[in-house]
């Protein structure tokens, strides 16, 4: 097998993070084509893809992951290598083509990158895409640090089209976000292959998809044969006499902690080596699984018949640490439990993450509040209006899941105003079906459209809504109010958030709306894509009469004085962090707060 | 039986050269990055492995931030144990106390700014008497606690130079007479880091933290700011109660009160009247009373008068 997993010669060496490894390593292996949806831990990919020359490579930001990655496909199948790149929930938006796409193949490389998050940093859940790929059928390369993600992924395109698979690249956060020294190579552009032309196989009818899936069950035992002697497999022969079965970034825990054991370091979690792991385990006395959340290795080993421990002593839930390998291995005996920690006796301090001090999120969730309705929110920046002092958002459940989930709560008969809100990206990535389904279904709900102009969660991504692409280009932009109008809503308003008393009355409006009404909130974001700052505003300490009615805002730029008025504290204004959006101002009973000028 | 070879690991042997660990600890948008990618670099220059990890997403959100640098001959994990770290670099005050347990007990170097950037979460209670919900300890205190600590007011003393973002500048000066690389080399780095037209104020800022660690390292008299002001604690304001009373016969339900009340601790009964719905939560701030626009709220605060035994 001529499968390189790094390059021969090192051309340049490079402090990468695992995201600008993967993007190089796709870029080595001639990507042509690539689309992304934004979401943390995956975002830098695309950008850093988008980095490279326009001769190189064609990139997009693509409305949703399910739509990257049929971007992807249409190229793969069109002859030149394609890579899709996204999180871990990105894929159960994509699944539906990957299923399909497991029978057809790739022709071309096709390659998907998945970026799980353990310990739900900033996510919805914690899923395992190890899983995921197993259930798809499709192959899962599982780098441990930055110079294997370069490598992996170059390699993924090898393999995807010797094998004729899409194959999978799963990193995780610690991965992605971390960044180390990498050797790199060069850019070998294969030709393209031209269009696959063979409609038996890209055509899934029931006579072609009948015929398809004996050739993935084959695919998958080649493809098992092919890791028993590929560079993925490692086995490092330790002094201890027990074995540890491991990959991803447990691989380096392990290193750290037990640097005497013997490793099988698998650089894929599916199809896994059968001879090469019942060999290892017959080389041990004990044989241990360390693996990130799901017990997708130990499953897999123990369905061999092989006495693997793993899930026994380590967490499935979380993000693994040297600390909790160390806890796991003493546990099992085979390690020393770690010196019980030094208390030093100090109670950190609460620091929940904010909405910015101008945030265009606040006035309208603000507002909202007011209106005691029932409120189904959606993903973004916004879901932290979630808690107090906003505390205006009653259920989260996935990216474009909010439209629905009103219309179900109308059908429940719930008693409140039903409202959902959705941002700018999130509608137009998945917002739209459900607004149509609303309207159809003649639902009594009342939808906001928050658009600041930017994927703000993921750190200021372009979408079609911002008139801007990936390069930075001029693009065509959406327009949400025809949008909503070409559908059928009848009732649509465009609302500044800044104006708190305008956004109130528009949303008592919109929810005495018989059907579906719309509310647009439009005020771009105070951080991207440039940042905006104003005149701060300042509190008179003389009229603060101390209601702190302006904290009900949450905004990081205020925060008490140390003058009292009758023992309550009054407020005062941090002046580096006011950007003057006159919110406070609006919504303070006394007037107390002013252009610095004047207070 | 498998054709995987198996390979005799250097780790065991090579490992001697023990990794340094460094943690770099604020608030979103502060400038951890930039420390941490200058230690990074530093690390390179030696000719050591480097690991520089940190998270992203929800944590730019004013929340907690913290990035984690290894280098040495052979670095295996990207994050540091509890305990291990050898150096804790915190841009913000609470939040070096928050990271403290990472520390090595024995010889950890604490580096903390005393800048205080107090989140509204630590604001929440409108009640008489009422403390904020943030780090008490004083650098004294917590100076005493650690092995090796210095805590200064990074950002005033970048202030004090005409740029007030410099104060992680100031902390990398003050780093940098912790550990055995040339100073030339530190600016060179920061060169690399920070765009040419702040460079010279960055220079400044550099040689101003080192220039006062070099004090504290001579004196530990200096190792802190003696002047550090605690919070204002209010224990010993007189108890209040506080009454409402709503002229059901005048209030005709406009919802103002409802609406304005900053504990939202009034509603509208059956009868579309004012009601309040938790006594324990009205703080007696007077807004209702003034808002009505039918006089039908007073608010009546009465001091309790504590019971004294006279002598």
């Amino acid at each position: 097998m001529n499968v390189e997993a790094w390059p021969k010669a090192a051309a340049d060496v490079l402090p990468l993070m695992g995201n600008e490894a993967i993007a190089r390593g796709a870029w080595e292996a001639g990507v042509k084509v690539a689309a992304a949806y934004p979401g943390t831990p995956s975002t830098e990919i695309l950008e850093s893809l988008s980095q490279y020359p326009a001769s190189d490579l064609y990139a997009e930001w693509s409305t949703n992951e399910k739509v990257a990655l049929d971007v992807a496909i249409g190229a793969a199948l069109s002859g030149v290598r394609a890579i899709a790149c996204m999180k871990h929930v990105g894929l159960n938006v994509a699944s539906d083509s990957l299923m399909s796409m497991s029978y057809i193949g790739a022709h071309a490389g096709l390659v998907l990158i998945v970026c799980d998050d353990p310990g739900i940093h900033s996510s919805q859940n914690e899923q395992d895409t190890r899983l995921f790929a197993r259930f798809a059928g499709v192959p899962v390369l599982e780098p441990s640090d930055a110079q294997e993600a370069y490598g992996f992924t170059r390699l993924a395109f090898d393999l995807s089209e010797q094998f004729d698979t899409p194959v999978i690249v799963r990193s995780t956060t610690r991965l992605s976000h971390t960044r180390s020294v990498v050797r790199v190579g060069d850019r070998v552009a294969p030709p393209s292959k031209g269009f696959v032309n063979a409609p038996g196989k890209t055509v899934t009818i029931p006579a072609n998809a009948r015929r398809l899936h004996p050739k993935l069950i084959e695919r998958e035992a080649k493809l098992a044969a092919w890791f028993e002697t590929s560079p993925l497999t490692r086995w490092e022969k330790g002094a201890a006499t027990f074995g540890i079965v491991t990959g991803s970034t447990s691989y380096l825990y392990v290193k750290e902690i037990a640097p005497n054991a013997s490793i099988l370091k698998l650089g894929m979690a599916y199809p896994l080596p059968e001879a090469t792991l019942r060999a290892f385990a017959a080389s041990v006395d004990r044989l241990l699984v360390v693996e990130e959340l799901e017990p997708a290795l130990e499953a897999q080993i123990r369905a061999l018949g092989l006495p693997a421990e793993g899930k026994v002593f380590f967490p499935r839930a979380g993000e693994l640490s040297p600390e909790l390998v160390r806890a796991g291995l003493a546990a099992a005996g085979l390690a020393e439990a770690a010196p019980a920690p030094v208390s030093i006796g100090i109670e950190p301090m609460a620091r929940p993450p904010v909405l910015c001090a101008g945030c265009p999120h606040t006035g309208a969730f603000f507002a909202l509040r007011g209106l005691e309705a029932r409120v189904a929110g959606d993903i973004g920046c916004y879901t932290l209006a979630a808690v107090e002092p906003l505390r205006s958002i009653d259920t989260t459940i996935c990216m474009g899941a909010s439209i629905g989930n009103a219309v179900g709560m109308a059908a429940a008969g719930e008693k409140k105003p039903i409202v959902a809100t959705i941002g700018d990206s999130t509608f137009l990535h998945s917002g739209i079906p459900p607004l149509i389904n609303a309207v159809y279904n003649k639902a009594n709900i009342t939808v906001v459209i928050l658009d600041n102009s930017i994927t703000a969660m993921t750190g200021g991504q372009d979408h079609p809504g911002t008139g801007r692409g990936v390069r930075g280009d001029p693009a065509p932009k959406a327009d949400y109010e025809a949008i909503c109008r070409a559908v059928g809503v009848s009732w649509v308003r465009r609302v500044d958030p800044y104006d708190v008393g305008h956004m109130y009355q528009t949303l008592r409006e919109a929810v005495v709306h018989k059907g579906v009404s719309v509310v647009i909130s439009e005020r771009p974001c105070v951080l991207d894509p440039v940042k905006i700052k104003g005149n701060p505003l300042a509190v008179s300490q003389e009229r603060c009469v101390a209601c702190q009615s302006c904290m009900n805002l949450g905004c990081p730029a205020l925060i008490w004085s140390d003058a009292l008025h009758e023992g309550r504290h009054k407020v005062a204004i941090d002046a580096a962090a006011c950007i003057g959006c006159t919110l406070c101002a609006q919504v303070c009973p006394t007037d107390c707060i002013q252009p610095t000028v004047l207070a | 039986m498998s054709a995987v070879p198996e390979i005799e690991t250097a780790s065991a042997t090579t490992a001697s050269a023990r990794t340094t660990n460094v943690m770099i600890v604020g608030v979103g948008g502060q400038g951890v990055l930039m420390i941490s990618k200058a230690l990074a670099l530093i690390g390179q220059k030696q000719g050591l492995q480097v690991k520089q990890s940190e998270v992203h997403g929800m944590a730019k959100r004013g929340g907690v931030v913290f990035s984690h640098v290894r280098f040495g001959a052979e670095v295996w994990s990207p994050t540091i144990c509890k305990g291990e770290a050898d150096v804790l670099i915190a841009l913000e005050w609470a939040e070096g106390l928050r990271w403290l347990e990472y520390l090595r007990p024995e010889t950890g170097v604490f580096i903390a700014d005393t800048r205080r950037i107090v989140p509204p979460f630590a604001c929440r209670s409108r009640r008489r008497g009422a403390t904020m919900a943030y780090a008490r300890e004083t650098p004294a205190e917590v100076i005493d606690k650690v092995s090796e600590g210095y805590a200064l007011d990074a950002a005033a003393i970048a202030t004090g130079l005409g740029e007030s973002r410099a104060g992680n500048t100031v902390l990398l000066g003050v780093l940098s007479a912790s550990m055995g690389v040339p100073v030339a080399e530190w600016l060179a780095v920061l060169e690399m880091l920070v765009p040419p037209k702040s460079r010279a104020i960055n220079h400044k800022a550099f040689e101003a933290g080192r220039a006062w660690a070099e004090a504290a390292h001579n004196d530990s008299s200096l190792r802190f700011d003696a002047g550090f002001a605690a919070d204002v604690t209010h224990a010993d304001l007189p108890e209040v109660s506080v009454r409402l009373d709503i002229n059901a016969a005048w209030c005709k339900g406009c919802d103002i009160c409802v609406k304005l009340c900053p504990e939202r601790c009034l509603a509208l009964n059956e009868y579309q009247v004012a009601y309040l719905t938790a006594p324990q939560a009205c703080t007696g701030c007077h807004v209702c009373e003034w808002l009505c626009p039918d006089f039908a709220i007073e608010v009546h605060t009465t001091q309790k008068v504590p019971m004294t035994v006279s002598e």
